[in-house]
């Protein structure tokens, strides 16, 4: 008991100090798990407005990947992963094992198919007289289905913010192929399992006050988000 | 003086029935001509063949400037435009709800401000312009459908039912606007609606569908 008392002391004291080992591993969290759901949406909403817009060939079958990519273990992702890149791999010579940028990967595939499944969901449940109304004002077949987007935008934003979720929270995936190397790729995730089986319990502890505050900064997002794309509170987001 | 449209034996079939059974009709330029009629007897799948947002299984739609006929291109149909029955608000400010249209044809935005400022004034919607438009009642959202639609001044203008189910006050406003359009004699309306005596007083050709096809009254 006074174990743990003293871990979270500890910890708010890491904290409120603004401690430079922690500040690092924060900040390569937020590289890693921003950038790959960057990636995630400039490749998955053009991906799920294609499908919801124009008949792709095998568009099922796509769809069936990604549902099923939506609930892919993270730690076999890290395992495919680790054995594409590793030294006698096929992308072996690419050297991106250990790196951030593996782990960028690995997270990017993991938010792919929540960020694509929901913008594909958001585009297809507009109202057909939007697209009805574009083209009766004039709107070229580009601008149309750009406008059936932006009336999705709320939904689109919510499947983001979801995928961020997914991979802010992951441990598996990115303490397989970023290595958990100390000062280089060490998320907040992997240094809070590798911290508790150390026993070091101070930094763990302060890692997880500081995860779960995210996760609950993102979920407040996603209710803010969802919340204005209902009301009729007379906000505009589009000006 | 506007666009004259010609129907050449217009078939429209969905699931098996056929909604438009080979209709004939030709639109002159400049008039404005009211279609009543029966629910169902494909009035809206008319205008829609009209705007140019779907085509015919069979027959033609010809617009027609001083008798030469036009190909049915983008450029014809940024010069028409229908006002839907549901109207189909975006959900943006109402005053982008209106710019919409100027802004896809590429139109700077100090022309923009004023046009759609001009337009707002006209339909009555001026203190709302910055409100979310599906706010807006349905009596509301149909002048801005119409102000939407005049923006653009378009050429043809075709109206599927612009006073159904609101209610009277909005109904009168909605009439007198398209009586201002009809002044202005430089575009071709065709217009759908129930009210008897609107028809009366806004058709210079009044016209009757049923069994899928049109006939003078
Ligand atoms: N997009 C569509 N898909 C299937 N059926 C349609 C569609 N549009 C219209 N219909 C059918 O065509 C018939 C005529 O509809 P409509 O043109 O709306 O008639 P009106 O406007 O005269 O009431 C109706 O039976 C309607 O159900
Ligand atoms: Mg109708």
């Amino acid at each position: 008991m006074d174990t743990i008392f003293q871990g979270f002391i500890s910890a708010f004291k890491l904290i409120l100090a603004l401690n430079p080992e922690l500040l690092k591993i924060i900040w390569l969290s937020i590289q890693v798990s921003g950038g790959a759901l960057l990636l995630a949406i400039l490749l998955g909403l053009p991906l799920g407005a294609l499908m919801a817009l124009r008949r792709l060939p095998l568009r099922g079958l796509i769809l069936n990947l990604i549902n099923t990519g939506m609930g892919l273990p993270p730690v076999v992702v890290g395992l495919v992963l680790y054995l594409l890149l590793s030294r006698s791999g096929p992308l072996g010579f690419l050297s991106l094992l250990y790196t951030p940028g593996a782990m960028i990967i690995a997270q990017f595939i993991l938010a792919f198919p929540i960020v694509t499944s929901l913008s594909h969901t958001a585009i297809v449940n507009v109202n057909p007289i939007i697209r009805q109304a574009a083209r009766v004002l004039g709107a070229n077949p580009l601008q149309e289905a750009l406008t059936v987007i932006r009336e999705a935008r709320y939904g689109i934003i919510t499947g983001s913010i979801a995928g961020l979720g997914r991979v802010t929270a992951e441990v598996g995936s990115v303490i397989i192929v970023g290595g958990n190397i100390a000062g280089y790729t060490r998320v907040i995730t992997t240094t809070i399992a590798l911290e508790t089986d150390k026993g070091n319990f101070d930094l763990a502890i302060a890692l997880g006050i500081i995860l779960l505050t995210i996760s609950l900064l993102i979920n407040v997002a996603l209710r803010a988000i969802q919340r204005l794309g209902r009301t009729s509170s007379g906000v505009i987001l589009w000006d | 003086m506007g666009l004259a449209l010609e129907l050449v034996e217009i078939s429209k079939t969905y699931n098996g029935l056929e909604v438009l059974q080979g209709c004939s009709w030709t639109f002159e330029a400049g008039l404005t001509h009211v279609i009543m009629g029966p629910n169902g007897t494909g009035k809206s799948t008319l205008l829609r063949l009209c705007a140019l947002i779907e085509v015919p299984d069979r027959g033609r739609v010809i617009y027609l400037a001083d008798g030469q006929p036009l190909a049915p291109d983008l450029a014809l149909k940024r010069r028409l435009t229908l006002l839907l029955p549901g109207v189909g608000v975006f959900n943006t400010s109402v005053f982008h709800n209106v710019a919409y249209g100027l802004k896809i044809r590429g139109m700077g935005s100090k022309e923009v401000e004023e046009r759609v400022g001009a337009i707002l004034e006209t339909v009555g919607l001026a203190a709302k312009r910055r409100q979310r438009a599906l706010d807006l009642s349905t009596g509301q959202s149909k002048r801005l459908g119409l102000a939407r639609a005049m923006v653009i001044e378009p050429e043809v203008i075709l109206l599927d039912e612009p006073t159904a189910s609101i209610d009277q006050e909005n109904s009168e406003i909605i009439e007198g606007i398209i009586k201002k359009i009809k002044a202005e004699r430089k575009a071709t309306i065709v217009m759908v609606t129930h009210d008897p005596a609107q028809a009366e007083r806004l058709a210079d050709r009044l016209l009757l569908m049923r069994d899928g096809k049109i006939a003078p009254l």
